[in-house]
C-alpha cells in the first residue's frame, strides 16, 4: 500500500486559516490502513480544526467526506454537488488523491493535510516499512523475493557494503540490512551460489529516467 | 602489462607494493595537498586520493589527483557511486586518463548520513560492482556503458575494495568473487585489526584462488592514541579492533601512546607479509601522512623498486 502521515496541525492550519469553509476529504484505501487519512482520521482533524478556531474566537465550517478512492475519478466526482460550497478543499489521500481532485475543480484551491511517505507493508500494528521502490523492472525473482533498491541504504545490487554489522544497517540500528536478508534468504533456500551472479548496471528508464510514467492498456483504454 | 600504472609494474615484478592515502583539503589549498604527499614521497608506489571521503565535500579526488600529477607522483583515483551517475563517471575516468592518471578504486561511498550534507539524495546510480564493470568494459572493448565506442579509450589498473570484518562474514569471500569476476584487478582491504579474522578470511581466498586471480593489499591503519582506538571500535561502520589493542593502546603512557601505535602498525605488516596470498600494504595514516615514511622502512618496504 501507499504510506503516509498526517501533517503537523499548525502546518495543515497556516493553509487555511483565510477560508470559512472547507470540505475535508479523506480516502477509504491505503490511508485508512495505515490510519493516515480515513473517515476516522478525518473526523479528528475536522475536531481539531474546529477546536482551534474557536479558541482563537474564529468560525469554520467544516464537511467531511471519505471518498471510496480519492485517486479514481468515479468517486471524486461525488464531491460535485459540495464543491461550490466551499472556500477550499482539504485532502487526506496520498499525493495521487490530492492531484486527482485538483484535476477535477480546477477552481478550487486544495491542500494536503498528509505526507506520502513510500510503498510498504505493515511489519506490525503501527508498523508500516517500506518494502517496493517502483523501479519499473523487478527484480525480486534475482534476490531471493528481498528488494535490494528498496530496503538497502545505497540501493547497493550486488552485496552487502562494508557497513553491514550484526544483521543491521550502518545508517541506523533500526535498520536491517537487506543484504543480510537476503543473503539469510539465499542459504534458506539452498541457492546461496546465486549470489555470485552478478546484476547488470540497472536500467533506470523505467524509473523516472524516463520521465513521469503513464501505463496504456490498448484494452482497456476508451 | 594492460595499464601503464606504477602500481601494476610492482605487482608484475612479484614485490610487494605499497600505497599510502591522501584526502584532499576542505578548501582550495594546493599547499596542503602537497604538503600531505610530500610526506608520503618514495615510501609508496601510489597515492590514494579520498573521493569526498565520510560524504564531507573537499577538493575532488579528480582534482587532487591532477596536483600529485604536478608533483610527478603517482594518484589513486578513488570513485564513489554515492555523488555521480554514470555519464559523469564515465567523463571523469576519461578526463582523468587524458591527465595522466592510470590507476583507480572503485567504492560505493560512506553515506551522506555520516556527513556534513546529511540532505543531499545520495546517487546509487551504479553499484561498485557495476562501476567496475563499467570500467573493464570502458578499457577492454573501447566502449561506453551505454554501448557506444570510445575515441581512445582509457587503460585503467582497477582497484576494488573488501571489507572482511563486515557482516556477514561468510560471504565476504564471495563478494571478493563477484569483484573479481567484474574486473577489478587489485584490492585494498579495511584496515586490519583483528588478523585472525583476516587469516580466515584470506584462507577462503585461497581455498578459492582468488588470490592468483587479482593483486590482494593489505590495509592498515596506525593508532595515534588510546582515544582513536576507541573511537574506531565503537563508531566507525565495519571496523573490528580487538580489546587487545585497545587495552595495549591504554597500558601506554600517554605521550608515547603515538609510537606504541607505530609499532603495533609495524607488527600487523610483517605479520600480513608472511601470509600467502597477500600481494601489497595499503597504509591508512588518516591526517598523520609523517608516520608513514618510519612505518615503511622498520617494515622492511623501503627503498620502494624502482619499475
Amino acid at each position: 500500500m501507499i504510506t503516509a502521515e498526517r501533517k503537523p496541525l499548525a502546518e495543515i492550519i497556516d493553509s487555511i486559516d483565510a477560508y470559512k469553509r472547507i470540505l475535508l476529504v479523506g480516502c477509504n484505501e491505503c490511508v485508512t490502513v495505515c490510519a493516515a487519512g480515513g473517515r476516522k482520521e478525518v473526523a479528528t482533524l475536522a475536531s481539531a480544526l474546529q477546536m482551534d478556531f474557536m479558541k482563537r474566537g474564529k468560525h469554520i465550517d467544516i464537511r467531511e467526506m471519505t471518498l471510496e478512492r480519492q485517486c479514481d475519478p468515479e468517486y471524486v466526482e461525488q464531491l460535485a454537488p459540495y464543491i461550490d460550497q466551499v472556500d477550499a478543499v482539504i485532502s487526506m489521500a496520498c499525493g495521487c488523491g490530492v492531484q486527482e481532485v485538483v484535476r477535477r475543480f480546477k477552481a478550487k484551491r486544495v491542500y494536503p493535510a498528509v505526507n506520502t511517505k513510500f510503498m510498504g507493508a505493515s511489519e506490525r500494528p503501527g508498523v508500516w516499512a517500506e518494502r517496493c521502490h517502483g523501479c519499473g523492472n523487478c527484480l525480486l525473482g534475482l534476490t531471493g523475493g528481498i528488494c535490494p533498491i528498496a530496503r538497502c541504504s545505497k540501493s547497493l545490487m550486488n552485496g552487502p557494503c562494508g557497513g553491514s554489522s550484526k544483521g543491521k544497517c550502518e545508517v541506523s540500528s533500526e535498520i536491517d540490512c537487506v543484504w543480510q536478508l537476503i543473503w539469510d534468504r539465499l542459504k534458506e533456500l539452498g541457492i546461496q551460489d546465486r549470489y555470485e551472479d552478478v546484476i547488470m548496471a540497472k536500467d533506470w528508464s523505467t524509473e523516472r529516467g524516463g520521465g513521469p510514467r503513464k501505463i496504456v492498456r490498448e484494452d482497456l483504454a476508451q | 602489462m594492460k595499464t601503464d600504472s606504477v602500481l601494476e609494474k610492482v605487482f608484475k615484478s612479484g614485490q610487494i607494493a605499497v600505497t599510502g592515502e591522501c584526502g584532499p583539503p576542505r578548501g582550495t589549498s594546493v599547499a596542503k595537498v602537497k604538503e600531505k604527499a610530500e610526506l608520503l614521497r618514495g615510501y609508496v608506489d601510489a597515492v590514494n586520493i579520498t573521493d569526498n571521503q565520510t560524504a564531507m565535500v573537499r577538493m575532488s579526488s579528480f582534482g587532487a589527483s591532477l596536483i600529485l600529477k604536478q608533483m610527478e607522483m603517482q594518484p589513486l583515483m578513488q570513485m564513489v557511486c554515492r555523488d555521480r551517475n554514470r555519464l559523469a563517471m564515465q567523463s571523469e575516468i576519461l578526463s582523468a586518463y587524458a591527465h595522466g592518471v592510470n590507476t583507480m578504486l572503485c567504492l560505493s561511498g560512506d553515506h551522506c548520513k555520516f556527513g556534513d550534507h546529511p540532505m543531499a539524495k545520495g546517487v546509487y546510480d551504479l553499484d561498485s560492482v557495476q562501476l567496475i564493470q563499467m570500467v573493464r568494459k570502458m578499457c577492454d572493448e573501447g566502449k561506453f556503458q551505454g554501448g557506444a565506442a570510445i575515441l581512445e579509450p582509457p587503460k585503467m589498473f582497477i582497484g576494488a575494495a573488501a571489507n572482511p570484518f563486515a557482516d556477514p562474514f561468510e560471504l565476504r569471500v564471495a563478494r571478493l568473487a563477484k569483484k573479481v569476476k567484474a574486473g577489478a584487478d587489485f584490492i585494498q582491504t579495511q584496515c586490519i585489526f583483528n588478523l585472525d579474522k583476516f587469516e580466515q578470511w584470506m584462507k577462503g581466498v585461497r581455498e578459492r584462488e582468488l588470490h592468483k586471480q587479482i593483486y590482494i593489499m593489505a590495509g592498515v591503519t596506525p593508532i595515534k592514541s588510546v582515544g582513536a582506538a576507541r573511537y574506531m571500535k565503537n563508531k566507525v561502520p565495519g571496523m573490528d579492533v580487538p580489546d587487545h589493542i585497545v587495552d595495549r593502546m591504554a597500558k601506554t603512557p600517554k605521550e608515547k601512546q603515538a609510537q606504541e601505535g607505530i609499532n603495533i602498525c609495524v607488527e600487523m605488516i610483517q605479520r600480513l607479509l608472511s601470509i600467502e596470498g597477500v600481494a601489497g600494504i595499503h597504509i591508512m595514516a588518516i591526517e598523520w601522512e609523517s608516520a608513514v615514511a618510519e612505518i615503511v622502512q622498520r617494515s622492511g618496504l623501503y627503498p620502494r623498486p624502482k619499475v
